[in-house]
């Protein structure tokens, strides 16, 4: 072999190398993330956080696979979440109670088959159908199972719901998954084994067929699918995966009720997968790590958190369709085009007037809500740590005064920071078109 | 017996009307815009609040007229502000645009009424009983609200079939370019319609809040059943959604009366030990129980059975 081949085999290998890396790196990162995040963060309140994040990621992802792959919008997807967590527990029980030989990290196998199961029952019926029809049709579904959780006490245990002892079953390795510290392993096992699993499944022709059903169902049966298998089949695997996270949860709280199932369950994830956004694979994933984080810290800081959160809902669903995701792939040409330091000052401009908007709602908002619901209290409150008096006028002055000068510096500076972002982007277009 | 199907039925009937109330403003939404709006039951919910609201000043029959108006006014400009941009992405985000104003609609109710039941009393007028079926006094409100319905019912079929505005209205449904080719503001038309369509709602609140019980959680607990009606009767189809709206609330009101489990029947015919243990719970529920279920039983049937809704001749 001459040098030169040699050579040519040599940058062979570290351009295979750098291949590898390009298409394996996010895993690398993923997996490295999974096992470092647990050594910076330590507290208790983290790990239950980081815990969730993983059920949510896991959850989020399968509903995806409906809304975002296959354009199936769905109400009822924490049917499936609910069903599984149920049968997770009663096996769990059984499992306990007979000593069957089968350890907990098997159990979130036996909610996906539930999820599975009752996603060909459910699908059968339901998939027939698209878009708004589908939509209504899951929502019926949703209330027809959470309606039945209540009046079928013996197997979903009523109000209280069903409680189980994960740390009874068989112990392998000698873990007894009794520490949250176990627990957060077993679900980020579980997600990150998800997460390489749906996002195989993506690059299926499969995967590809659910696109092509989503784009355009009459063009994709010209081609000689049958579109409505598809959708079914896309409804089962999501199911599946839904019932997955169900038992996850279920492990984690050990305790199911009938809410697991309820229709706020399946708006939550909706809320999450959509905040996230639809468009990429990423998104989902982004969505129910901000989502879950927002929920458990917004919750300390307000009572009305909720509001906040179906108003941001609302905002992206009017202004950002496409998510935090789709908020960053559209700067990933500037990054590489290196235009993204020009955006930056009108950025923070705009978003400096944001912020004096939201705050002008904030106060607003706490202001209404303590003078009509918290009367009890009297007058005085606090918002970020300044008290006042609700009686007095200056708090609601302020209020308002925030929300207008808000309201006109945000229409001074947004259509600004639009621009920047159009410039940036046509200088990146050259830059990559003389490249 | 006879007693309590005559009550039932009456009973039934009203809640069929109010239903209708909804499910038309709803029918007539989707089958103008194509958005099926997600969000109107808490325009329902709405309209009871600010009859409520209204009614502590200056009393009841004012709320009647004013809350409607005032949520047609809000509903109109949620269509302009709000759906309207969110039209260019597509049905599925104007969906996700009225799921989303729905959560807003009630935390905010929340955050101004609370969420416990609020006192919105039967006007004074109407507090007597109208009459007396056998042994049980039909209340007299309640008389009002199904002469009410029925009311506004033929009166939106009136303005439907035989006013000009009407007419426009019926072709917008079917040929909404042919409409804005012959010189009609369609854009202003959908927004009309949907504040329209959010009053009607709204009357059904004002007027369903003092007999009913008026919570926070009203919306959620109507919506789905809304929307069961629209998908019974056909989407789409005005004629479809009044059947399938007397259809559930007869079908309601006559489970809640009907104290009847299996084991009962079964113990009729001398049967009373349960043959499969493990089935206890459906042994012993009674129908009155599976009341709530039962419209979303009716769903899963009529998909099975006939796709396209009692009436429904399109294919979403």
């Amino acid at each position: 072999m001459s040098e030169r081949a040699q050579g040519v085999a040599l940058s062979r290998a570290s351009s295979g190398a750098v291949k590898l890396l390009r298409a394996y790196g996010t895993w690398i990162v993923a997996f490295a993330l999974i096992f470092v995040l647990p050594k910076i963060f330590t507290s208790s309140f983290s790990f239950t956080m980081m815990s969730l994040m993983g059920i949510s990621i896991i959850f989020a992802l399968s509903y995806n696979m409906l809304l975002g792959q296959t354009g199936m919008l769905s109400f009822g997807h924490a049917v499936y979440y609910g069903l599984g967590g149920f049968l997770a527990v009663h096996m769990m029980n059984a499992i306990a109670q007979n000593g069957i030989p089968i350890p907990l990290p098997f159990i979130p196998l036996i909610g996906g088959i539930t999820g599975l199961i009752f996603g060909i029952i459910f699908g059968s019926v339901s998939t027939r159908r698209g878009g708004t029809a589908f939509a209504m049709i899951s929502l019926g579904l949703s209330e027809l199972v959470a309606s039945c959780a209540l009046i079928l006490r013996s197997v979903f245990g009523g109000e209280e719901g069903i409680t189980t002892d994960r740390t009874k079953l068989l112990r392998v390795f000698d873990l007894n998954f009794g520490s949250q510290y176990q627990v957060y392993y077993l679900i980020a096992f579980w997600c990150l084994l998800c997460m390489v699993a749906m996002y195989a499944l993506t690059r299926t022709p499969f995967g590809r067929m659910c696109n092509a059903v989503r784009d355009n169902f009459e063009r994709s049966e010209f081609i000689g699918y049958n579109a409505q298998l598809v959708r079914f089949i896309a409804f089962c695997i999501s199911g599946f995966f839904a019932g997955i996270a169900g038992a996850l949860a279920a492990i984690n709280f050990e305790i199911v009720n009938s809410s697991y199932a309820g229709a706020a369950q399946s708006g939550s994830v909706l809320l999450a997968t959509f905040i996230g956004g639809i468009g990429s694979f990423i998104g989902p994933i982004l969505g129910a790590v901000v989502v879950t984080y927002l929920q458990l810290m917004l919750s300390d800081i307000t009572e009305i958190w909720q509001l906040y959160f179906g108003l941001l809902f609302v905002g992206m669903v009017m202004f950002a369709p496409f998510g935090l995701a789709g908020i960053l792939t559209m700067h990933v040409p500037l990054w590489r085009a290196g235009t993204i330091w020009r955006v930056i000052p009108s950025y923070v401009l705009a978003l400096g007037a944001a912020l004096i908007s939201l705050a002008g709602v904030s106060l607003l908002v706490e202001l209404t809500y303590h003078v009509s619901v918290k009367t009890s209290n009297g007058p005085m409150m606090s918002f970020m740590h300044v008290p006042f008096s609700t009686s007095s006028f200056l708090p609601w002055l302020c209020a308002g005064a925030l929300l207008i000068v808000g309201y006109l510096l945000c229409k001074l500076t947004w259509p600004r920071a639009e621009n920047a972002w159009n410039d940036a982007m046509s200088t990146a277009r050259e830059r990559g078109s003389e490249g | 017996m006879l007693e309590l199907v005559l009550v039932s039925t009456l009973n039934g009937v009203l809640y069929g009307m109010l239903l209708f109330l909804m499910a038309s403003g709803l029918t007539l939404i989707f089958s103008m815009m194509g958005v099926l709006n997600f969000a109107h039951a808490s325009f329902y919910m709405l309209g009871a609040f600010f009859g409520f609201q209204i009614s502590r000043y200056v009393g009841f029959w004012t709320g009647l007229i004013l809350a409607p108006l005032l949520v047609g006014v809000i509903g109109a400009l949620i269509e302009r502000y709000g759906l309207r941009n969110v039209h260019r992405h597509g049905h599925v985000a104007e969906l996700l645009f009225t799921f989303g104003l729905a959560f807003v609609i009630e935390e905010l109710v929340q955050m101004i009424w609370g969420k416990s039941p609020v006192d919105y009393r039967i006007p004074s007028l109407l507090d007597f009983s109208a009459f007396t079926i056998f042994s049980t006094n039909y209340p007299a409100y309640k008389m009002f609200m199904l002469l009410f319905a029925i009311v506004i019912f033929i009166v939106l079929l009136l303005v439907l079939t035989r006013t000009r505005v009407g007419l426009i209205i019926q072709a917008s449904l079917t040929h909404p370019r042919m409409v804005g080719a012959l010189g009609h503001n369609v854009p202003r038309i959908f927004m009309m319609v949907f504040g329209f369509g959010c009053a009607l709602a709204a009357v059904a609140g004002v007027i369903a809040g003092p007999a009913l019980v008026t919570q926070s959680n009203m919306a959620a607990l109507l919506g789905p059943i809304l929307f069961v009606v629209v998908v019974v009767g056909g989407l789409g189809s005005l004629s479809g959604a009044f059947v399938a709206s007397l259809l559930i609330g007869l079908l309601q009101t006559f489970a809640i009366a009907i104290n009847l489990s299996l084991s009962d029947i079964f113990g009729y015919f001398g049967i009373h030990s349960n043959p499969m243990p493990f089935l206890n719970d459906i042994w012993r529920v009674t129908v009155a129980q599976i009341g709530p279920i039962l419209p979303y039983l009716l769903l899963v049937l009529i998909l099975i059975f006939r796709p396209t809704g009692l009436m429904g001749t399109r294919d979403t």
